[in-house]
């Protein structure tokens, strides 16, 4: 009996989801026993006409991490897409856009200018950038263009599963690949298309063991400004936690070691735009009436889209900076 | 064709919608361009809304609720004055205009105060022109996409 295919593909990623998944450490024989590997740059050697040669809906299970920002991207996510029967937007980069989301705050010809020109030791008079195709005297070098935006998965091709995180905890990605294998060998039915797996349907704060009581804030600091009591909740001492706004699932970890939620796992359930939901648990908390007090406060947030938005910037309502 | 802005007025049922609903009765003119929204309290109006409503076609946002001190659920006035300085900077830090999200009271009894800021709004955004806003929804057949492999014979492509 042949077994189902697995797939795990990279596009604009940092290879931490793919480690993650290697992370579950013994129970990836399980999973090896289970399936057979179609596709996982990663760890082996597969081409892409491998992929192509297979039947459409060969592969069984694709984890596909990584934001769409290129040619390349979004043409093995079109591929991968009719070659799976299910495809999971695995991680933060391909549920929300994730960190390289925040390339949204700027273009395409904004960063070449930068990376190829203004960047520090950078010297580049003639304004050479890199080019999709280029002819030289041995023949035609073709690289993907790059797109002036990034695009989340679910936003470019039609994605059955969501599993969130910067990366999705181990233990998370334990769960639900030992319950897609309980699922196909015991013929169980598939939870609902859209389904959010490895997270639960609360935010960060409902996991975070911290003390929390009211909440009054008169002025916010930075993580080094304070030495912040182990068990008070850390956004009432004054330090920025995006858990409010954070779909659960990690295991609050981060909290658990004294440092704030940066919102790696995207949107809580019934949310759609994390940086608005987080501005407005803010502004709730604000302990102040008077207009000028409250814009000093509020001043003191260095940078408010890129800590409400950090990993969601490419799955917000604005999509990017509009200028 | 001059352009008609878009308006979406968000208005708290018990001052601000109140004091639209005077200056209806009272026949007040001003500018069709608002389409008003009731809402229970201005504190219900979450960041989200104004970004949803410019990325749906408004070219501006207004919010109306009680005067401070006055607010039916005592403080949720006071939470939109926090919320709203907040989205404007977050509009501005994005490249939107900052002035396409405007907070005022508005009493029940102040019909005509009502009707100047519309009217006054209005010509800010006119002013200010369409809001226009790129990238929101991911085309195909995009005019900058590339075949994954080129083929020998295309011509040298450049951005």
């Amino acid at each position: 009996m042949t077994k189902p295919k697995l797939a795990v593909y990279w596009a604009a990623s940092c290879g931490g989801c793919d480690i993650a998944i290697l992370d579950i450490e013994e129970k990836i024989l399980a999973v090896a026993d289970f399936f057979d590997l179609a596709f996982w740059p990663c760890v082996a050697d597969f081409k892409y006409k491998d992929v192509a040669a297979l039947d459409d809906g060969a592969i069984t299970l694709t984890l596909f991490n990584g934001a769409i920002r290129n040619d390349e991207n979004f043409a093995i996510a079109e591929l991968l897409r009719r070659k799976s029967v299910v495809l999971c937007a695995f991680g933060s980069c391909a549920s929300d856009g994730g960190i390289p989301g925040m390339a949204n705050f700027y273009d395409r010809q904004a960063i070449f200018d930068y990376v190829y020109g203004k960047s520090p030791s950078t010297v580049n008079p003639d304004k050479v950038y890199p080019q999709p195709l280029t002819k030289v005297p041995e023949g035609e070098v073709y690289i993907p263009a790059m797109w002036d935006a990034v695009w989340t998965l679910p936003q470019v091709v039609d994605v059955d599963y969501i599993i969130p995180g910067c990366p999705p905890q181990s233990d998370q990605i334990a769960a639900v690949v030992g319950a897609v294998i309980d699922i196909l060998k015991n013929g169980k039915p598939l939870p609902p298309k859209g389904t959010v797996l490895g997270a639960t349907e609360s935010t960060c704060c409902d996991e975070c063991l911290r003390q929390r009581d009211v909440k009054k804030i008169k002025k916010f600091v930075r993580p080094f400004e304070i030495i912040p009591d182990p068990d008070l909740c850390l956004m009432e001492q004054g330090i920025l936690c995006v858990g409010p706004a954070t779909r659960g699932g990690c295991g609050a970890k981060c909290v658990a070691a004294g440092m704030p939620c940066r919102g790696c796992y995207g949107m809580p359930a019934n949310v759609r735009d994390q940086g608005a939901k987080m501005a407005s648990a803010l502004a709730s908390v604000i302990d102040s009436t008077d207009p000028e007090e409250i814009d000093r406060i509020v001043a003191a947030i260095p940078d408010p889209l890129g800590t409400f938005y950090r990993f969601t910037l490419a799955d917000s309502l604005l999509r990017r900076a509009q200028a | 064709m001059t352009f008609e802005p878009k308006i979406i007025g968000i208005l708290c049922n018990w001052c601000s919608y109140t004091g639209a609903d005077l200056a209806g009765t009272a026949r007040m003119k001003y500018p069709a361009n608002m389409r008003s929204v009731r809402v229970m309290c201005s504190g219900r109006v979450d960041p989200g809304f104004v970004f949803d409503a410019l990325a749906h076609g408004a070219d501006g946002v207004l919010v109306c609720g009680c005067h401070p001190g006055d607010c039916h659920y005592v403080e949720g006035n006071y939470k939109c004055l926090r919320r709203i300085p907040l989205t404007q900077r977050l509009l501005q830090e994005m490249g939107i205009d900052p002035k396409r999200l405007r907070l005022e009271w508005v009493s029940a009894s102040e019909g005509g105060r009502f009707q100047k800021i519309v009217t006054e709004f209005t010509e800010e955004i006119r002013a200010l022109g369409p809001l226009k806003l790129r990238d929101m929804k991911f085309d195909m057949n995009r005019p900058d996409r590339y075949s994954l492999m080129a083929e020998p014979g295309d011509k040298e492509h450049t951005y």
